[in-house]
């Protein structure tokens, strides 16, 4: 153990909150183990992602958007993914490739900054939290001191489920330019100004973290051109960063496809079926496949009834991905109960997207989840014991 | 490894701070008759404009509070000092003519889409730096703020350059006017997705955000006032030829409508007017104007009372700033240096603040994008969240990168450097933003700060500490440091993030 990381983990015993209680006093966070989560800006449609394609009722209500038998990608006797997220494939049948249907929650609210605000806090539908699902697990069960930050948003969007509490998190576009800029940092001080106290807190995350960065990995995996394509490059960079990193978080923006849907839609899936598949390769190459999960999420799915610009407009539950070394991979959570649409036209969820969180908490850090969750979510099986 | 210890600045360098911050809280204690004095003018300056000079605070210093609001107000616009890119003056691309072409055509579509693009926001950025009203563009970017639509979706540099100028010409007029206009105008109709919703099957893109975001704000309306409130906006189109809004009745659901309680057979016009009837309407926006110019926490029951003077004066907004810039929370001392300046104030106002006039904007434009604010491609529909999440570790170094650039000193090879700028977003590695920032970093080496031109623009007496920054310095001066690297140093310091 280096001596900083000593000093570190000695200054917050006495806050922790955990003493004397073994199961939560080491370092929650496995120093190896890392999520990486990809948001799916615009809520995704899930129906046109795993596909129910034998269900009749999928066909009548999708007759301009539903996309053809012969051309989806079966993997069971029900369901079919997209066939633009064809590179997704060698995962599934490496069985290293988890879906989840169904994924919401109760009362569910259609609007876009409501509803993404309510996965990133994992509050309750009447809830209004601060601090992001993330955010409150590090503040709780803090990352070994040696780690270079807790999470790293790529790109310059909000951090999202990482905002807030007293984790450290970053924001970069890439290593190498995080660095090249990182010495321009150097307030130090405090201020009861809220405002100039979060800068000040976001500079000295940034001379943290600076310290324990490294930048100019080369891959042989040869990564997709464009935005997503980059941002997966930098999320591989991270990944085989020797000072861990517990979360890494990717967006991709587009999915809010309430007009001429179709095109839109294919050509989204497939950026993140090979930004996806990159992932995977250089996760291998770098012999991070096993210690990482890669996740997706959404503020809600779309509408089963198309409407009729082409387009569907906002749903409630989704389906969603979870692949790596360690994943159990197939199907999770019941198809999707065209049968049981709400008064609005929209699915009931079937897996409270807090049991999906759970499932990372607890399977994969081992933290106390209803601690962070506020309640107990019973946690999925898609992680390998 | 440096201990992060809060290690308040001491000393001598702390000392023209303390004065500053004491000058304040005397001058706020002052009967309204009395001067705004030099740190009340640069208050009221910089948060209704972009980086007043020296010479402008100096000018209002001597004003009342009345009076200097009101010199504000008067100089209100409708319009741009700057005359627009010819491309607007061309006829519209019909968006049907987009879908037949071929790849070859498709590329120089988007290519002539990007560089409109380009030049769309260049003149903004211009008219932001040189217009004579500067609350006027500071209301133009809260309406389109507000009213957020993006290029990206609407892909007609034309269309989005036509809302641009209807933002402006109400953009201190009247809120219910804008809001029916901004409801019927092409690039809203493409981006909410109304121009092709039909009685069939609504699209509910337009009736939710419209009830969410422009004007009862979220948790005020049910998901079947939505449903209801969509019926009622189908038909509101545009000519295909033209770009043109156009009403058409084939398309409109003619039938009883229920929204918010009242029932009839209601249009698009009949549903708007329902929303601005609702006292949450009023309270919404007046909220939102807090947070541009007050503080991030607005007061609910201040917001209340403004909320009654907007609707009594038939959201003419005039009357709502006027109140709003005249209320004691607007210039208490608390309230000073707690919002984060956007990155477009940061931007242009460091450009007027430091007297750099730029003949090329579009390295600023990009470095305004980089930092988070693109104009005209605001993130979604609800805008750019703002507050304290403009400040995160990529955008806070961004920051002090476009900074330290305009300290590198004069460069006298940034003329040819120029020429290549063009040809920067193609043929080189990194993908579109690593070439957007090379494309800025190379063009930021012709915004020289000029220390010598600039310290003869400052009056006498004048502290560059009290110009530069709303509130003290966390970083002490160093003892000695003057000329353009005290003016660095400032500008290297958190405070200077702040309005």
């Amino acid at each position: 153990m280096k001596r900083r990381e000593f000093l570190r983990l000695g200054a917050l015993l006495p806050m922790s909150g955990w003493i004397g209680n073994f199961a939560h006093g080491a370092p929650a966070t496995d120093s190896r183990k890392l999520l990486v989560l990809v948001e799916l800006k615009g809520g995704n449609d899930g129906l046109n992602t795993v596909i129910p394609f034998a269900d009749a009722r999928y066909r009548s209500l999708r007759s301009r958007l539903g996309v053809d038998r012969d051309k989806v990608l079966k993997i069971t006797e029900g369901a079919a993914l997209h066939p633009s997220l064809e590179m997704l494939a060698p995962s599934w049948e490496a069985k290293q490739l988890a879906i989840v249907q169904g994924v919401g929650y109760p009362d569910p609210n259609l609007s876009h900054f409501r509803s993404i605000e309510i996965w990133d806090t994992a509050s309750k539908g009447d809830e209004y939290l601060d601090a992001g699902w993330l955010a409150r697990a590090f503040t709780l069960s803090p990352s070994p001191a040696s780690f270079a930050a807790d999470g790293v948003v790529v790109g310059a969007g909000g951090m999202g489920p990482l905002a807030g509490g007293s984790g450290r998190s970053i924001a970069l576009t890439s290593p190498e330019q995080f660095l090249r800029n990182a010495r321009l940092a150097k307030a130090e001080g405090e201020s009861r100004n809220p405002a100039l106290a979060h800068i000040l807190r976001v500079e000295r995350d940034v001379m943290v973290s600076a310290e324990r960065l490294h930048a100019g990995r080369k891959f042989t995996t040869a990564f997709p051109l464009g935005a997503f394509g980059n941002a997966v490059n930098t999320a591989a960079q991270l990944a085989a960063n020797p000072e861990g990193i517990a979360v890494i978080r990717l967006s991709l923006a587009g999915f809010d496809t309430h007009a001429n849907q179709q095109g839109v839609h294919a050509n989204l899936l497939r950026q993140l079926g090979e930004g996806l598949a990159a992932l995977r390769d250089a996760l291998i190459e770098t012999g991070r496949w096993n210690s990482t999960l890669v996740a997706t999420y959404s503020e809600f799915g779309r509408r089963p009834q198309e409407n009729q610009s082409g387009g569907t407009d906002h749903g409630t539950s989704s389906t969603h991905f979870v692949m790596g070394g360690a994943v159990r991979g197939g199907m999770y959570g019941p198809p999707p109960s065209l049968d049981r649409l709400d008064g609005n036209g929209n699915l009931p969820f079937a897996v409270d997207f807090r049991a999906y969180y759970a499932t990372f908490l607890e399977r994969w850090w081992g933290m106390d989840s209803p601690a962070v969750l506020g309640g107990r979510f019973k946690p999925l099986d898609f992680i390998k014991v | 490894m440096r201990a992060p210890i809060a290690t308040p600045a001491r000393g001598f360098a702390r000392i023209p701070a303390i004065l500053a911050l004491a000058l304040v809280a005397w001058a706020t204690s002052l009967p309204a008759s009395a001067a705004i004095g030099y740190e009340g003018a640069r208050h009221l300056l910089n948060r209704t404009g972009f980086g007043a000079t020296d010479g402008e605070i100096a000018a209002s210093a001597g004003l009342a509070r009345g009076e200097a609001v009101e010199r504000i107000l008067a100089m209100a616009r409708t319009e741009a000092s700057v005359a627009a890119p010819a491309f607007v003056n061309e006829s519209f691309v019909p968006y049907y003519k987009l879908r037949g072409q071929d790849e070859a055509q498709r590329k120089a579509t988007q290519q002539m889409n990007v560089e409109q693009g380009f030049e769309l926001r260049e003149w903004w950025l211009r008219e932001i730096l040189l217009t004579p009203s500067p609350l006027t563009e500071r209301m133009t970017i809260f309406w389109h703020n507000h009213f957020a639509t993006s290029q990206q979706k609407v892909k007609s540099a034309k269309l989005i350059h036509s809302q641009n100028v209807l933002l402006r010409s109400q953009a201190l007029g009247n809120f219910a006017t804008l809001l029916h206009a901004v409801s019927k105008d092409p690039a809203m109709l493409v981006y909410l997705d109304n121009a092709n919703s039909r009685r069939q099957a609504p699209n509910e893109n337009f009736a939710r955000e419209v009830m969410e975001l422009f004007t009862l704000g979220e948790g005020h309306y049910a998901e079947g006032d939505i449903k209801e409130a969509a019926r009622a906006f189908t038909g509101w189109s545009i000519d295909r030829d033209t770009g043109r809004f156009v009403n058409r009745p084939f398309f409109h659901d003619a039938g009883t409508k229920t929204v918010l309680g009242k029932s009839g057979r209601f249009g698009g016009d009949d549903v708007l007017d329902i929303l601005l009837a609702r006292r949450e309407t009023a309270e919404f926006v007046t909220r939102k104007l807090w947070r541009e110019f007050v503080s991030p926490e607005p007061d609910e029951a201040q917001v209340k009372r403004l909320a009654g003077v907007f609707r009594d004066a038939r959201y003419e907004v005039k009357p709502l700033l006027r109140a709003l810039l005249l209320s004691d929370a607007f210039w208490a001392p608390e309230n000073r240096a707690t919002l984060i300046k956007s990155p477009v104030e940061l931007v242009a106002g460091t450009l007027r603040t430091l007297d750099i006039h730029p003949m090329n904007l579009r390295p600023a434009v990009v470095a305004s994008a980089l930092l988070g604010q693109n104009l005209m491609s605001p993130p979604n529909v609800k805008g750019w969240p703002g507050g304290e999440a403009w400040i995160t570790s990529a955008t806070l170094l961004g920051r002090k990168q476009f900074l330290e650039r305009l300290f590198r000193g004069n460069a006298p090879m940034a003329a040819p450097e120029m020429v290549a700028v063009g040809d920067e977003m193609k043929g080189e590695a990194g993908g579109p933003e690593a070439r957007a920032r090379r494309m800025m970093e190379r063009g930021l080496q012709a915004y020289a700060f000029d220390w010598w031109r600039w310290s003869r623009t400052l009056q006498r007496g004048s502290s560059v500490e009290a110009l530069m920054l709303a509130t003290a310095a966390v970083n002490p001066v160093p003892p000695g440091t003057d000329g353009a690297e005290l003016v660095r140093f400032l500008a290297s310091d958190p405070a200077y993030q702040l309005k």
